[in-house]
C-alpha cells in the first residue's frame, strides 16, 4: 500500500537539513517536496521538451525525404537534418528528461532534499551550454558527421567539446543523486531499503556513470584529434564509441522500467510481485549490459568470433534475462493490484477493466508492449553475431531502435509527464481529451513505422542514405516495388507518431505556461485535466491480506496470483522463438560466407 | 496491512529476500532456459552453419592495400564498363574491393559456387559493405583488412551499397559485381549492356 498520509510536521525536522531547504507537502502523497528539487526537475522537463520539438520537427523531414515519391530535402540537408534528429532525440530530449527522473526520484519518493542546490543548477547549466554548442554546430553545417561521427569523418572541434561539456554536467547530476542518497539515508527521511523505483533509477544512474566515463574514454581523444594533436584509429573509435553509445541506451532502459513501475503504481495500484526477483533483475542490468556495445561491432573487421560470441550475448545473455523478468513481473504487478482491488473475475477482467483513458496508463501499457513485442525481439535477434549479417545498417536497425528507445522509453516518459503536470507543476493537463488520445496515436504511428522499416531493411534498404533510386550512381539499383510501398509506410507512420509527439508536446507547453492551476482534487470525481490515477487513487480492497494470501496459496493453482500475466509472456515467447528462428533461416539463404 | 503488499513507491519493510511464488520462478527458468538457446545458437553456427563473419582480420595501411587492389586489377583484367575495369580472378584467389569516398574498385566477375577470399578495406573514411539484392552487409573501416571467405550461391549481375555515411555523396556509391554460371552460358548482362 501507499505510505499513510502524514502532515509534514509530523515527518519532523531531521537533522542537519540547512535553514534554507524549503519543502511543500505533497496533496496526494502527503510527501514531503523539496522545492529545488522541484525546480530543477521543472526545468529539465522543459529543456527536455524543447529537444524533443526540434527532434521531432526533424523527423518530419526525415520521413519526408525518404519516401521517394515527396523527396523533400537536398541530400546536404538530409545529411544534417538525421544529424540534429538523432542528437536532439537520443541525447538531448532523453537524457535532460532522465535527469529530471534523477532529481525527483532521490528527493520526492525519499522524503528527502537535494543536497547540492549550486552544484545541480551549475551542472544543468553545463549541460544546456553543451547542447546549444552541439545544436548550433550542427544547424550551422560544421558537424556534419551524423550521430556517430566515426572518425576519420571530421566536425568542427567544438562539437565534440559541446559533447563534452553536456557528459560532465549529467555526471555531475549523477553524483548530486548518489548524494541525495546517502544523506537522505543518514538523515532517515524513510524506512527500510529504499522504494523500488529509486532502487531502479540508481541502476539507471550507476550505467550512466560508467557510460559517461567512456564518454569521455572516445571524445577527449576525438576532440584532440580535431584539433591535429592526436591520432585516433577508427576501429578503437567505433569500439568506445559504441561503450559509450550503447551502454546509454540501457539507461534508458533501466530508467524506462523504474518508471513503469512508478506509472503502474499511480494508475492501477500495481503491486511489487517480489522485490527479490525486481531488484536482481536490475543487479543483473549493471553487472552485464556494459558488454553491450559490441553488438554494433558484429561484421567489423576488429575483432574475432569469441570476442563477439561473449560480448553480444552480454554474457549469456543475463541482460535479457533481466528484460524478460522485468516484462513479467511489471504487467503482474499491475494484475495483482488490480485483483486485489477487487476485479477478479477470470483471466483477463482486471485488464479490460483497467483504466484505458488515463493517458499515463495507456502509455505504460503501450510502452511495455511496443517496447517487448517490437524492440526486444528485434533487438536480441538482429544482435546475434551471424544474423547481424543480414541486418547490419540496413533500415532494420533504426527500426529496432525506434521501438525500443521511442516507443518504449520516450512513451514511458510521455506517459510519466502526464503525472509531473499536476504533481510537480501543480497544473491541470490542458487540451484533455487530446491527452486521451496522444498515446494511442503516437504508438499507432510508431508501430507501422517501426514494422515497415524492418521490412524495408530485410530488403536491404540500407539506412542513413539519402535516394535510394541512386539517380546519380554509375549503376542501377533496381528495389523491389514492395520497397517503394514499405518506405511510403514508414512515412506514413513517421507523420502519424510525429503528430502524436506534436500533440504531447502542445500539451506540455500549454499546461507548463499557459494552463490552469491545478487546484483542489475532488477523489472519485470526473477531472478534466486531472489524470485519474490522482481523481480514483488505486487503493486495495478492505480484505487485501486474505486476498494476497487466497492467490498465492494452492487453491490458486500453479498459475498463482497473475494468470493473465504468464498466458501473455508466454505469447510473447512464442513470438520471439518464432521470429528469432525465421532470421536464422533467412540467413542459410545467402551465399556461404565467413 | 499486509507486509507484502506495496508498491514500487514505497520502502518494502523488514526482510525482503523472500522466495517468489512458483510460477514466477517458473518463468524465471524458462527465460534463462532460452537465453541459453540464444546463446547456444552462435557457437552451433560456427560448428553447422554456412554464414559467419569471422573471416581473415589484419591491420593494414590504406595505401598499401590500394597498391594492393591496383596489382590484383591489372593481373586480372577483362573488361571495363564506363573506365572501371571488370576483373576475373580464378576460384581460390585472394580477391580486393577497395571503398573510397565515393566509389568501389574495382568490378569483381566470380564464378557460381567457387569460393573466394574477399579483401575489404577503406582508402579513407568508414564505409559499408552491402550486397544487393543478397543483403550481405560488412563494415569497412580503414587501416584495416577484412578477408572473407565467400562462395556465390547463384549467377547475377550483383549491386555493392554503400550502407554506412561517407560523406555528401555517399548516396552514390554503387558497385558492382558480376556471378557467371560456368556450367552454362555467361552471364547476359555483358559490360556495355547495363545502364
Amino acid at each position: 500500500m501507499s505510505a499513510p498520509i502524514v502532515p509534514a510536521s509530523a515527518i519532523g525536522p531531521a537533522t542537519g537539513v540547512p535553514a534554507g531547504t524549503r519543502f511543500t507537502v505533497c496533496p496526494f502523497t502527503g510527501r514531503r517536496l523539496d522545492e529545488v528539487a522541484l525546480s530543477l526537475t521543472r526545468w529539465n522537463a522543459v529543456t527536455s521538451i524543447v529537444a524533443l520539438l526540434v527532434g521531432a520537427i526533424a523527423a518530419v523531414l526525415i520521413v519526408l525525404t525518404r519516401w521517394q515519391a515527396v523527396h523533400l530535402l537536398p541530400a546536404v540537408w538530409f545529411y544534417r537534418i538525421l544529424g540534429v534528429h538523432g542528437m536532439s532525440m537520443l541525447i538531448f530530449f532523453i537524457i535532460f528528461f532522465e535527469m529530471a527522473v534523477l532529481h525527483f526520484t532521490s528527493t520526492a519518493l525519499l522524503n528527502a532534499r537535494n543536497v547540492a542546490p549550486k552544484t545541480s543548477w551549475f551542472a544543468y547549466g553545463l549541460m544546456l551550454l553543451g547542447a546549444l554548442m552541439v545544436e548550433y554546430l550542427m544547424w550551422a553545417g560544421k558537424a556534419d558527421v551524423l550521430f556517430t561521427s566515426y572518425v576519420p569523418l571530421r566536425a568542427h572541434p567544438l562539437f565534440y567539446l559541446g559533447v563534452i561539456l553536456f557528459a560532465v554536467g549529467a555526471l555531475i547530476v549523477t553524483g548530486v543523486f548518489f548524494a541525495n542518497l546517502a544523506i537522505a539515508k543518514r538523515e532517515r527521511t524513510y524506512e527500510g531499503s529504499m522504494p523500488l523505483v529509486v532502487y531502479g533509477a540508481m541502476t539507471a544512474a550507476i550505467i550512466a556513470a560508467i557510460t559517461l566515463v567512456h564518454g569521455a574514454m572516445i571524445y577527449i581523444p576525438t576532440f584532440l584529434w580535431s584539433l591535429g594533436l592526436m591520432e585516433v584509429d577508427p576501429q578503437v573509435y567505433r569500439l568506445l564509441w559504441w561503450a559509450l553509445g550503447h551502454s546509454s541506451q540501457q539507461i534508458n532502459v533501466a530508467a524506462m522500467v523504474a518508471i513503469w513501475y512508478m506509472l503502474g503504481a499511480l494508475t492501477v495500484g500495481a503491486v511489487v510481485l517480489n522485490e527479490k526477483i525486481s531488484r536482481s533483475a536490475f543487479v543483473l542490468y549493471i553487472l552485464f549490459i556494459s558488454l553491450a556495445s559490441a553488438h554494433h561491432l558484429l561484421v567489423d573487421p576488429g575483432m574475432g568470433s569469441a570476442w563477439k560470441i561473449v560480448n553480444t550475448s552480454y554474457f549469456m545473455y543475463m541482460a535479457v534475462l533481466a528484460s524478460l523478468l522485468h516484462g513479467f513481473t511489471v504487467p503482474a504487478g499491475m494484475e495483482l493490484g488490480m485483483r486485489l482491488r477487487g476485479y477478479t473475475n477470470g483471466m483477463f477482467d482486471w485488464l479490460r477493466r483497467a483504466p484505458w483513458g488515463d493517458p499515463g496508463f495507456s502509455s505504460l501499457v503501450l510502452s511495455i508492449v511496443v517496447f517487448g513485442f517490437i524492440g526486444g525481439i528485434t533487438g536480441v535477434t538482429i544482435g546475434t553475431e551471424q544474423i547481424n549479417i543480414i541486418v547490419h545498417n540496413t533500415l532494420r536497425s533504426p527500426g529496432h531502435f525506434h521501438a525500443t528507445v521511442v516507443s518504449g522509453t520516450a512513451m514511458a516518459f510521455m506517459g510519466l509527464t502526464y503525472y509531473l503536470i499536476p504533481l510537480v507543476f501543480r497544473k491541470k493537463v490542458a487540451l484533455w481529451s487530446l491527452a486521451k488520445l496522444q498515446p494511442y496515436i503516437f504508438a499507432g504511428g510508431m508501430v507501422i513505422f517501426t514494422i515497415s522499416m524492418t521490412f524495408a531493411g530485410t530488403f536491404g534498404v540500407p539506412r542513413r542514405h539519402w535516394d535510394i533510386s541512386f539517380s546519380q550512381a554509375p549503376f542501377d539499383v533496381a528495389f523491389s516495388p514492395a520497397v517503394d510501398m514499405f518506405l511510403a509506410l514508414v512515412a506514413l507512420g513517421g507523420v502519424t507518431a510525429a503528430t502524436g509527439a506534436f500533440i504531447f508536446i502542445a500539451i506540455a507547453v500549454k499546461s507548463v505556461f499557459f494552463g490552469e492551476a491545478l487546484g483542489e482534487v475532488v477523489p472519485l470525481s470526473n477531472m478534466r485535466g486531472v489524470p485519474q490515477g490522482l481523481t480514483h487513487p488505486p487503493k486495495h480492497s478492505a480484505d487485501v491480506d486474505e486476498r494476497w494470501e487466497r492467490m498465492h496459496g494452492p487453491e490458486a493453482g500453479w498459475m498463482g496470483p497473475a494468470p493473465g500475466t504468464l498466458v501473455l509472456v508466454f505469447v510473447f515467447l512464442a513470438a520471439f522463438m518464432l521470429y528469432f528462428f525465421v532470421n536464422w533461416k533467412v540467413l542459410s539463404f545467402v551465399w556461404r560466407i565467413g | 496491512m499486509h507486509i507484502d503488499i506495496h508498491t514500487g513507491l514505497d520502502s518494502p519493510k523488514g526482510n525482503w529476500w523472500k522466495p517468489a511464488h512458483r510460477s514466477e520462478k517458473t518463468w524465471v527458468v524458462i527465460a534463462f532456459a532460452w537465453c541459453m538457446v540464444l546463446f547456444a545458437m552462435m557457437p552451433l553456427w560456427h560448428w553447422k552453419g554456412g554464414q559467419n563473419p569471422s573471416g581473415i582480420r589484419r591491420r593494414v595501411e590504406p595505401a598499401a592495400f590500394y597498391k594492393r587492389t591496383l596489382e590484383f586489377t591489372n593481373q586480372y583484367k577483362v573488361g571495363d564498363d564506363r573506365g572501371m575495369p571488370i576483373v576475373a580472378p580464378p576460384p581460390g584467389a585472394d580477391i580486393y574491393l577497395t571503398a573510397m569516398a565515393f566509389q568501389w574498385t574495382p568490378i569483381l566477375k566470380l564464378q557460381k559456387g567457387k569460393e573466394y577470399i574477399l579483401h575489404l578495406s577503406s582508402l579513407d573514411v568508414n564505409h559499408g559493405f552491402s550486397l544487393y539484392p543478397i543483403n550481405i552487409n560488412f563494415q569497412v573501416v580503414p587501416g584495416y583488412d577484412y578477408g572473407l571467405r565467400v562462395t556465390p550461391n547463384a549467377a547475377g549481375d550483383f549491386r555493392i551499397i554503400c550502407n554506412e555515411f561517407c560523406g555528401i555523396g555517399h548516396h552514390t556509391m554503387v558497385g558492382r559485381v558480376i556471378v557467371e554460371d560456368s556450367s552454362t552460358a555467361p552471364v547476359a548482362a555483358a559490360a556495355g549492356d547495363l545502364q
